[in-house]
């Protein structure tokens, strides 16, 4: 009997407004982010870093920022890759140009950047909606990729057209470069995470939250009753493009640490991202890290099962890896489209209930 | 005087690309018209059925690799090749098989989804026959062979060499895309004789212009959409000859599926002379920027990004593109 409130007692909008209303739930997540920032650091080695934990705090930083976007303002955007691009060149640039600059806030004025080249390509979404706007995100992810390419001054005219992040410390302890500890590395990125996800949901369920879902329902509605589109649609573009630059930083600066762009911030990226947030759950701060989890951990999942357990080739494996995740893409859409995240909304809801479901 | 004619090669080039354009995003029209669902597989179906061909052509064993990975044998090639024709119906079959499986498995249980939701779908239906492609054929760069010919064409260039003075040679261009322009010419006579005069074709019609009334009137749904995905199909097919004659059977032919879309952009969703018109004019324009703007100026490469930004200044002006439909709103 764990799962459990007594009756519906809200007596004010704080209480309403909770985002854990259950008690076991806040415990199960401060228990939880203790254990993250407390027990995880001590246990963690290059492969868990590397391959799991990294990338699904960087991406889970992404794919809020699309979440915002896509999922509480209904305009899709296929342009995230060249946006992450814009952060990982922007935190280049100053990381180089201001050797003594901390490393969190060149990520972060990647952030910024990032948020004002994604207000310039989101004002047409005034006059374009849906599909047409999908593709004209496209323009920016297309122009932004061949721009990294073509200027050299953004990658201080290297001779393979490559950047690398110079190495750079936080509290004495390095976090970019070769001399990086994992443990290191994964507290700067959870720090950014929990930081972001934190300010994710309170922008979320706050005015301008209400705004862009008021925007996603039904724009004409939304505006009658007082939203200004404009206003709304800017600052949804300018909220997840900052997110998202932050994420094309630091997978730039602390996951790769070297990028080719258009290999690394490629239209894949902006369908991954995608992919997480509707596998993980439109509109949901808690489903695009569920998202984020499950689209970083299942490639690692079925290599390992197929290429450790059952000694099939690495290229077979990775033609049934594309299979399984089509599949299951379709698989999942049929059966929830509303994501993972719904998913656990109904668990809890029977759980409350449980055992009289009536 | 030569500088002008060179450029007029460039148009004409650029039209011929165009056309190959066109017949990628004709494949998106068709099914976004009669289900309003926006198909991004088309292109990983023109891949996939490319590759059918090929496999079917030179005889090879499908999954020949993950068979001798499992049980050890060495099986690659039947040894046999078979004519161009019988294989591309061979190919064309598989394309209706697969039409049918898309609305048995998946359309018919995604009816009254969010068209976001029908685009996903068909995103992880994209990865899906990619992966499947790669695993039953192997994911090696294949060549295409069917029997058009391909290079320059001297003929064009002889007659028209006298145009210019000494130093023009005349227009040049690949024989493959007057090929692929006669093509598909036939293609989309074929395609709207076939709407305007039978009754399947009437019945389409009646499909995209109001789902509803045309279910009242009795007419299947589930049965349109296996033809329309047919014929989607087989439209793929003929883009997956064309481009897989022109530069190779490889993944990155399932990226043509992205230029469409600015070409749809332009033409508008919905509308079949406009998807080849916007192919025309997208082709035309980024060659013509390439020529004129993006090689002496930016670099070049300026074809990744052009189409895109074309449509993008356009949509501004435009949102409905050039023939689509008007969209009334007042927001």
């Amino acid at each position: 009997m764990l799962y459990r409130e007594a009756g519906d007692f809200k007596v004010s909008y704080q209480a309403d407004q909770q985002t854990f209303p259950i008690r076991f739930d806040r415990l199960f997540f401060w228990a939880l982010l203790a254990s993250a920032y407390f027990v995880v650091p001590f246990f963690i080695n290059d492969y868990w870093a590397n391959a799991v934990l990294l990338p699904f705090l960087i991406y889970g930083v992404a794919s809020i920022g699309l979440n915002i976007l896509t999922g509480y303002c209904g305009q899709v955007s296929l342009g995230s890759g060249g946006f992450m691009a814009v952060g990982a060149y922007t935190c280049y640039k100053m990381m180089t140009a201001f050797p003594d600059l901390n490393l969190a806030f060149c990520i972060l004025a990647g952030g910024v950047t990032t948020a004002i080249v994604g207000i310039m390509f989101g004002l047409p979404s005034l006059r374009i909606k849906g599909f047409y706007l999908a593709v004209v995100t496209l323009a920016a992810q297309f122009f932004l990729v061949w721009m990294f390419n073509k200027v050299p001054w953004f990658y201080n005219y290297s001779a393979t057209g490559m950047i690398s992040s110079p190495e750079r410390t936080m509290f004495g302890y390095a976090i970019t470069g070769p001399n990086a500890t994992p443990a290191a590395t994964y507290l700067f990125c959870l720090t950014f995470l929990v930081v972001l996800a934190f300010l994710g949901r309170n922008l979320t369920r706050g005015s301008v939250g209400r705004k862009w879902m008021a925007i996603r329902d039904m724009d004409i509605a939304a505006e009658i009753i007082g939203v200004n589109p404009l206003m709304a649609k800017i600052t949804a573009f300018g909220v997840s493009s900052f997110y998202v630059g932050v994420a094309g930083a630091m997978i730039f600066s602390v996951y790769l640490g070297a990028v080719e762009v258009t290999e690394a911030f490629g239209i894949q990226k902006s369908f991954l991202l995608l992919f997480m947030i509707i596998i993980g759950g439109l509109g949901s701060i808690l489903g695009s890290l569920v998202g984020a989890a499950f689209m970083v951990l299942m490639p690692v999942l079925l290599k390992n099962i197929m290429v450790n357990s059952f000694g099939w080739a690495i290229d077979i494996a990775a033609h049934f890896e594309f299979i399984i995740i089509g599949g299951l893409i379709v698989f999942f859409l049929i059966v929830e489209p509303h994501g993972l995240a719904q998913l656990w909304r109904i668990i809890k809801e029977k759980m409350r209930l449980w055992p009289f479901p009536h | 005087m030569v500088e002008f004619l060179y450029g007029i090669e460039v148009v004409i080039n650029g039209l011929m690309a165009g056309v190959m354009y066109s017949l990628v995003a004709l494949g998106f029209v068709l099914i976004f018209k009669a289900s309003g669902i926006f198909n991004y597989a088309q292109g990983v179906m023109a891949l996939f059925a490319a590759m059918t061909l090929v496999g079917v052509q030179e005889g090879q064993v499908p999954f020949a690799h993950l068979i001798n990975s499992v049980f050890g044998t060495q099986y690659h090639h039947f040894g046999w090749h078979i004519n161009a024709f019988v294989a591309i119906a061979v190919a064309a079959l598989v394309m209706l098989l697969f039409a049918y499986l898309v609305e048995r498995y998946i359309l018919k249980h995604l009816v009254n989804q969010e068209p976001i939701i029908l685009f996903m779908a068909t995103i992880g239906l994209a990865y899906f026959m990619e992966g499947f492609g790669d695993l039953m054929w192997g994911s090696n760069i294949k060549t295409l062979d069917v029997g058009i010919p391909q290079g320059g064409n001297f003929w064009i260039e002889e007659k028209t060499a006298f145009l210019g003075g000494e130093d023009f040679y005349g227009f040049y261009l690949d024989t493959l895309d007057i090929y692929a322009t006669v093509i598909a010419i036939i293609l989309v006579s074929t395609l709207v004789l076939f709407s305007q005069y039978t009754k399947t074709g009437r019945a389409l019609r009646a499909v995209a212009d109001d789902h509803q009334a045309a279910l009242s009137v009795g007419i299947s749904l589930r049965r349109i959409w296996v033809i329309v995905w047919s014929i989607a199909g087989i439209v793929a097919l003929v883009a997956g000859i064309m481009w897989g004659s022109k530069s190779g059977v490889q993944f990155s032919l399932s990226l043509i599926a992205l230029k469409a879309l600015p070409v749809l952009m332009l033409g508008g969703f919905t509308s079949i002379p406009g998807a080849i018109i916007g192919g025309l004019i997208i082709g035309i324009g980024e060659k013509l920027f390439e020529f004129l703007i993006g090689a002496p100026f930016l670099g070049g490469a300026t074809e990744n990004w052009f189409a895109y930004m074309l449509a993008l200044l356009f949509l501004v002006f435009r949102p409905q593109g050039l023939f689509g439909e008007k969209i009334i709103e007042r927001v």
